[in-house]
């Protein structure tokens, strides 16, 4: 499904990475690993079409990202470092805009169910100024149980997250390999998916892990 | 296709409407800006009814400078914009969004205070009418072709004073013609052949500008 060829990304003037290959079909997750500076937010990002790479190509079903646009977006969700919540609207009004503008109707009654489910009961009508880090995350996470697109790329999302908050998203990220979803993460955690194939990349060490 | 561009405009005006002081310091600099004239060259009426097109619309168009800067900073910083750039909406559509909310809070404002301002300067109510309606078109427009340089200058260090120096030579045709339609009309000349110019710049800003502000966005978000 998504197939990425003899990338290479340069940022400055350092070349991250080159020669890059490796190919993700339905039910597989892409674990990235690599130590900091290493690229592993460049290539999530280049892989989700917000940076052009200096070389090579990213096909989603066969075709290039950049031709698709809109088309490839409608099956992508990124989570980056960034939040992505307005400080100043709600938890439930964050999750509804960022539905609408992802193409997907959801109605009152869902947002604040998923927002229950993702662990921010009684929060859901608070300005998100006032929540807390790891629930500010939440709020962000709560778009994966709402958007069924099958292509999920997460940068760092375990990141300011407490223990039972990891282990309802490692269940929520198992559930969508196995729903034939494709996952590209990076996390500093060790992370135990047990379900679905499970590949790991290695990034920075001049060695490339091939898939 | 309408219901995102609602959702878009809603979110800004919930987001505005939230923070209230941002949006009355446009206004105020403004209602001050103009009203600094009168005092510092004195009360001789004939000398004020001169100037008082140019500068009215001086002011609106320092005053509409000093918004752009906020038109994506914070949906930048946050990362809600890096976010709107990975929907399936056509972001041309998504900026158009945001530029209306931005005119409605910060633009629409300044045009109705307007004809109070120009009492000051002893305009007769026919020439306040097209002073209203110059800055009505001239507005959005200065908006539009500000939001350009406020997408180009994002993320950039000092970029408040570069959007100004970017933008402000594409704003002089309608700083003339806006201008030029209240002196007209003063003058008895009949200010219409501006306004028709003004609205023309209008309509070819709203066509083009979006287009431009998005590619623009794209660019500064790599």
């Amino acid at each position: 499904m998504l197939e990425v060829r003899n990338l290479e990304c340069v940022r400055g003037d350092r070349r991250l990475f080159r020669e890059l290959n490796f190919t993700l079909r339905e039910g597989e997750l892409l674990h990235l690993h690599g130590h900091n500076g290493s690229g592993k937010t460049t290539l999530l990002r280049a892989v989700s079409g917000l940076l052009l790479p200096s070389a090579g190509e990213i096909l989603w079903r066969g075709k290039d990202i950049r031709e698709l646009r809109e088309e490839f977006s409608a099956e992508l969700i990124f989570i980056g470092h960034k939040r992505a919540i307005k400080d100043d609207l709600s938890a439930v009004e964050n999750l509804r805009v960022a539905c609408t503008l992802d193409g997907v109707r959801i109605s009152e009654e869902q947002a604040w169910k998923a927002l229950e489910r993702i662990g921010l009961y009684g929060f859901e009508d608070l300005p998100s100024r006032v929540l807390s880090q790891g629930q500010k995350r939440r709020v962000g996470l709560a778009r994966l149980l709402l958007n069924r697109a099958p292509l999920w790329v997460l940068d760092e999302p375990f990141n300011a997250l407490d223990k039972a908050a990891v282990g309802l998203l490692q269940g929520v990220i198992r559930e969508h390999v196995a729903n034939a979803g494709v996952v590209l993460l990076t996390t500093h955690q060790e992370v135990s998916l047990t379900q679905g194939a499970v590949h790991s990349l290695q990034l920075g060490s001049g060695e490339l892990g091939h898939v | 296709m309408f219901e995102i561009f609602r959702t878009v405009v809603m979110r800004d005006l919930v987001l505005a409407l939230r923070r209230r002081a941002d949006l009355m310091t446009v206004l105020f600099f403004f209602v001050i800006v103009v009203s600094l004239f009168p005092l510092a060259i004195g009360p001789e009426m004939s000398t004020l009814r001169m100037i008082a097109p140019g500068v009215v619309w001086v002011a609106a168009l320092l005053a509409s400078m000093l918004a752009l800067e906020r038109l994506f900073a914070a949906d930048y910083a946050d990362g809600t914009l890096e976010q709107m750039l990975l929907t399936p909406q056509p972001l041309a559509l998504l900026v158009l969004g945001k530029i209306a909310a931005h005119w409605l809070v910060t633009g629409l404002p300044l045009v109705l205070i307007s004809p109070l301002l120009g009492l000051q300067y002893g305009l007769s109510g026919e020439t306040l009418l097209v002073l209203l309606f110059s800055l009505l078109l001239g507005t959005p427009a200065l908006s539009l072709i500000g939001a350009i340089g406020a997408a180009l200058t994002l993320g950039l260090r000092g970029g408040g004073v570069l959007v100004s120096l970017l933008v402000l030579p594409l704003t002089i045709p309608v700083l003339i013609f806006g201008s030029g339609s209240v002196e007209a009309t003063a003058s008895g000349m009949g200010g219409e052949g501006h306004l028709y110019l003004l609205g023309a710049i209008l309509v070819m800003s709203l066509v083009l500008a979006p287009l431009a502000a998005a590619t623009a966005l794209r660019i500064s978000n790599e």
